[in-house]
């Protein structure tokens, strides 16, 4: 029972912390339509400012997740405008390969300017501390992770169900040339969904560097990762993004528990089971 | 125009036809002399040659299902290591014949082929590259854990190949592997171009155009791109077993997601649908890398990137195609994307 | 019974929003029937609720006696149903030449050989010149599909299907799209359909429905509101009403 539990409360706060990376992504292709495999290269260009501000600069974790979100957000912006702007539309391969083509130069560049080395972020006192939960304890910064990934939740749903931008999103998804005749100007929605997903992934990257640690190849060594939580989630669905990080969560932590040596076997035939029986995702529109 | 052509046929049809062999001569003698032109120019460096050879099998094979398909595979070096791996794992117990051993990676490979089309084929667009990025890294982790048949993450180690016909030994310059691995890729080169010239060929290309028009021509579309992974799996196979008879060695790299990544960027740095452009692709691709990481591998990785952007965006027919738009001094149409 | 095609009491709904409503056809060999309706009537679903590409919730569709409601798409066009698509859906770097290839080659059961060659087979060379120059495509035989004129690709349209053989043909419309000065030879290609086939055309173009159609039926709202003959339909009050609504003129019908 109290293995079962530890493996729950694990396993709740690594697919919470995937989930705030990844629901990102999931907006992307579900809203935007763009496989964006460059997704996990924003996360790790903010893990490098984060880094570079709270380790090398001495500044305050709030301050350095603050300045990892802006500081991936202004990067991306001429990214989208000279880039992504241009693979709207495009067949699924061409915007496979544009977007390898980012992660490359993204790694290539950052490891040219920041050094090949694991990157840490430093966890302030409050939240390096364990707390003890009754059945064991836990670090207290797994449980804001997992606060954060609850919040990011219900902010989403909130902006995109209840919000005017979120309405004219929805529009723009289900027919662009109509929402712009309507005086929309989907230019600009595009942007900012761009922005607000790239804005989720620098502060996934960020807060979830204790699971998914900054290194020369994060955004290739995850890039799979966070696919498979969209395509089995489905992609645009926040509902089917919770569901696919939990269950892969606990997939993943169980199997690391249960059986290690075996790694990421189980997640793989896991994955595969799942996209074999469910194409298009727990929660996926119909294509 | 009114009906007054009933009657008339064509009889330019067999014109045609010979005009296109003629044509794939010249393309095959081309690939023999650069082949052999390799041998003399680059002696010393015939190892990375037979390795090219084989990474071109692979990309050939992707461009069996990708570019003539139009399946997109981020797994397609599963079945380059399961060649691989079949042929190590035969050749560490006792089966030495180097042919063997090639027959044997196409089979492995093919079989692979069938598994994972009948895998990848059940889903469309984003879910089936992620089906084939998952498969690849499922064979990885079983590679990997299987060490006693694999040599795990040591590799697959003391393979002895016998001499070619019985006579050649592989010796230790790579000579023999170089010009056995030549002949191998012309041989397939051959094979695959009367592959896609075939009514099969076509069928293939219909399907990646429109499945649904396909359908209504009273063709079903699951067995018809289920064989062509059967096919693209034993060419993979083949690059597999030639890689791990040239080597000796068979690391767990060869069934990574890695390679599968950077094999579909050759291919389409080469150009699509082509087959020229898978060689083209490969030998860019490599004979950079080789000289590029060897100084700094992150600068690789950024002018891969960049390149990769500029194919996309500049020439998204690859480097193929816009040889054969500069020889034929065409202006290209600035809206063309594949 | 001597009917080639039978439709019986074909429903289809989505969610529950009924689109084919209790819809019953018959045609015997060499039919011409015309299927019109105001946009929205459900004319193209029920030509894919008939070819297979959708399932119906209801009803029959019997061809040559032989109830295929339960097969799929390739096997009812294997069985000679066979239809043409509304927008043309052609291979556009192939030439005519070579989409009729490929269709006899696959009525024939060769189409997924990878060993023989594709070009270069008299006998089915001359069956290919045949057909096309039957639709007057022999000029453009040898060109790509994207750089001839959409009438063009519409008649080839045509000439794959019968290239097929088939026994029941649906014309999806085959004249939408193309400019008033070519469709004469589509009319043309309607007119020298081979007599046996039964074919059943949707088309919107009134003076092509009279010409070629002995019998007529009225689909509204998804439900058969008229059937009979060419002359009877633009007096139907029904048919007046569905297509007219509140406006006063008669132009479309008449």
């Amino acid at each position: 029972m109290q293995t079962i539990l530890s493996i729950a409360t694990d396993a709740f706060a690594y697919g919470m912390a995937l989930f705030i990376i990844c629901i990102g992504l999931s907006l992307t292709m579900g809203l935007m339509r763009v496989v964006n495999l460059a997704h996990g290269a924003f996360a790790m260009i903010a893990g490098y400012i984060a880094s570079y501000a709270a380790r090398d600069l001495g500044m305050g974790y709030g301050v350095a997740i603050f300045l990892a979100i802006i500081g991936t957000i202004i990067i991306s912006i001429p990214l989208e405008r000279l880039l992504y702007r241009r693979i709207y539309g495009s067949p699924e391969l061409t915007q496979v390969l544009m977007t390898i083509g980012i992660t490359f130069c993204v790694i290539g560049i950052t490891n040219y300017f920041f050094g090949p080395t694991l990157k840490t972020i430093p966890l302030p006192e409050a939240l390096a501390e364990p707390v003890d939960l009754g059945f064991r304890t836990i670090a207290a910064h797994r449980l804001f992770v997992m606060a954060c990934g609850v919040a990011v939740a219900f902010g989403l749903w909130y902006l995109i169900e209840r919000t005017t931008f979120g309405t004219k999103v929805r529009a723009t998804v289900d027919n662009a040339a109509m929402t712009d005749a309507l005086g929309v100007r989907t230019q600009v929605i595009y942007a900012v969904s761009f922005a607000i997903a790239v804005g989720l992934a620098a502060f996934g990257g960020v807060v979830a560097a204790e699971f998914l640690p900054i290194e020369p190849y994060y955004a290739l060594r995850y890039m799979v990762i966070f696919l498979v939580v969209v395509s089995v989630g489905g992609a645009g669905s926040i509902l089917g993004a919770i569901a696919a990080c939990l269950v892969l969560g606990a997939v993943d932590t169980s199997g690391r528990y249960l059986m290690p040596e075996f790694g990421n076997f189980f997640f793989y035939a896991a994955v595969i089971v799942i996209v074999f029986m469910f194409p298009r995702g727990f929660f996926g529109r119909a294509q | 125009m009114q009906f007054v052509a009933q009657t008339e046929r064509m009889t330019a049809a067999p014109v045609a036809g010979r005009r296109r062999w003629s044509r794939d001569a010249v393309g095959v003698i081309l690939i023999v002399a650069a082949g052999v032109a390799g041998y003399f120019l680059f002696p010393d460096s015939l190892a990375l040659l037979t390795r090219i050879i084989a990474v071109a099998l692979l990309v050939l094979s992707l461009d069996l299902i990708v570019g003539y398909c139009g399946v997109a595979s981020l797994g397609q070096a599963t079945l380059f290591g399961a060649g691989a791996y079949a042929a190590g794992i035969a050749c560490v117990n006792g089966v030495t014949e180097p042919l063997t051993l090639i027959a044997i990676g196409a089979v492995a490979g093919a079989a692979a082929g069938l598994v994972m089309g009948a895998i990848m084929l059940r889903a469309h667009g984003l879910a089936q590259l992620v089906l084939s990025i998952a498969i690849v890294q499922l064979a990885h982790e079983a590679a990997n854990k299987a060490s006693a048949y694999t040599g795990g993450s040591d590799g697959l180690a003391g393979l002895f190949v016998g001499p070619l016909f019985g006579v050649f030994e592989f010796d230790l310059w790579g000579q023999t592997a170089y010009l056995f691995g030549l002949s191998l890729l012309v041989a397939v080169f051959i094979i695959l171009k009367f592959v896609v010239s075939s009514p099969f060929g076509m069928l293939c290309r219909g399907i990646k155009e429109d499945p649904i028009r396909i359908r209504a021509m009273g063709a079903f579309v699951f067995p018809v791109l289920l064989k062509m992974f059967v096919i693209s799996g034993a060419v993979a196979g083949t690059g597999g077993a030639l890689a791990a008879i040239s080597t000796q060695v068979v690391g767990l790299d060869s069934v990574s997601f890695e390679l599968s990544a950077n094999a579909l960027v050759m291919l389409v740095l080469g150009g699509l649908g082509t087959l020229y452009g898978a060689l083209i692709g490969t030998v860019i691709f490599m004979g950079f890398e080789h000289v590029v990481s060897a100084i700094n591998p992150f600068h690789w990785m950024t002018m891969v990137g960049a390149l990769l952007i500029a194919v996309v965006l500049a020439a998204p027919g690859g480097l193929s195609d816009l040889l054969d738009q500069i020889s034929a001094g065409k202006k290209r149409n600035s809206g063309g994307r594949p | 019974m001597s009917d080639l095609f039978r439709v019986e009491n074909l429903s289809k709904s989505f969610g529950g929003l009924a689109v084919s409503r209790n819809i019953s056809l018959h045609m015997p060999a060499g039919e011409r029937l015309a299927l019109i309706g105001p946009n929205g009537a459900g004319k193209t679903t029920f030509v894919n609720l008939v070819t297979g590409q959708l399932k119906p919730s209801e009803g029959r569709v019997v061809l040559n006696g032989e109830d295929v409601t339960g097969l799929g798409a390739v096997r009812r066009v294997r069985k000679g149903l066979v239809r043409t698509f509304q927008v043309t859906r052609l291979f556009s770097e192939m030439t005519p030449e070579e989409h009729v290839t490929l269709t006899v080659l696959q009525r024939e059961g060769r189409a997924s050989r990878i060993l023989g060659r594709f070009h270069g087979n008299s006998a089915i060379a001359d069956e290919v010149a045949d057909l096309l120059g039957a639709l007057g495509l022999t000029e453009v035989a040898r060109r790509r599909v994207r750089e001839i004129a959409y009438g063009q690709q519409r008649l080839l349209e045509i000439a794959i299907a019968l290239a097929l053989r088939p026994k029941v043909l649906l014309l999806d419309e085959p004249a939408a799209g193309v400019p008033s000065s070519e469709t004469p030879r589509i009319e043309q290609a309607l007119e020298r359909l081979p007599p046996s086939l039964a074919v059943l055309m949707i088309e919107h173009d009134m003076d092509l429905v009279f010409r070629f159609a002995r019998r007529v039926v009225v689909l509204a709202a998804g439900e058969i509101i008229f059937e009979g003959l060419p002359s009877e339909v633009a007096a139907n009050d029904k048919v007046r009403e569905a297509y007219l609504g509140n406006y006063a003129h008669a132009r479309n019908v008449a």
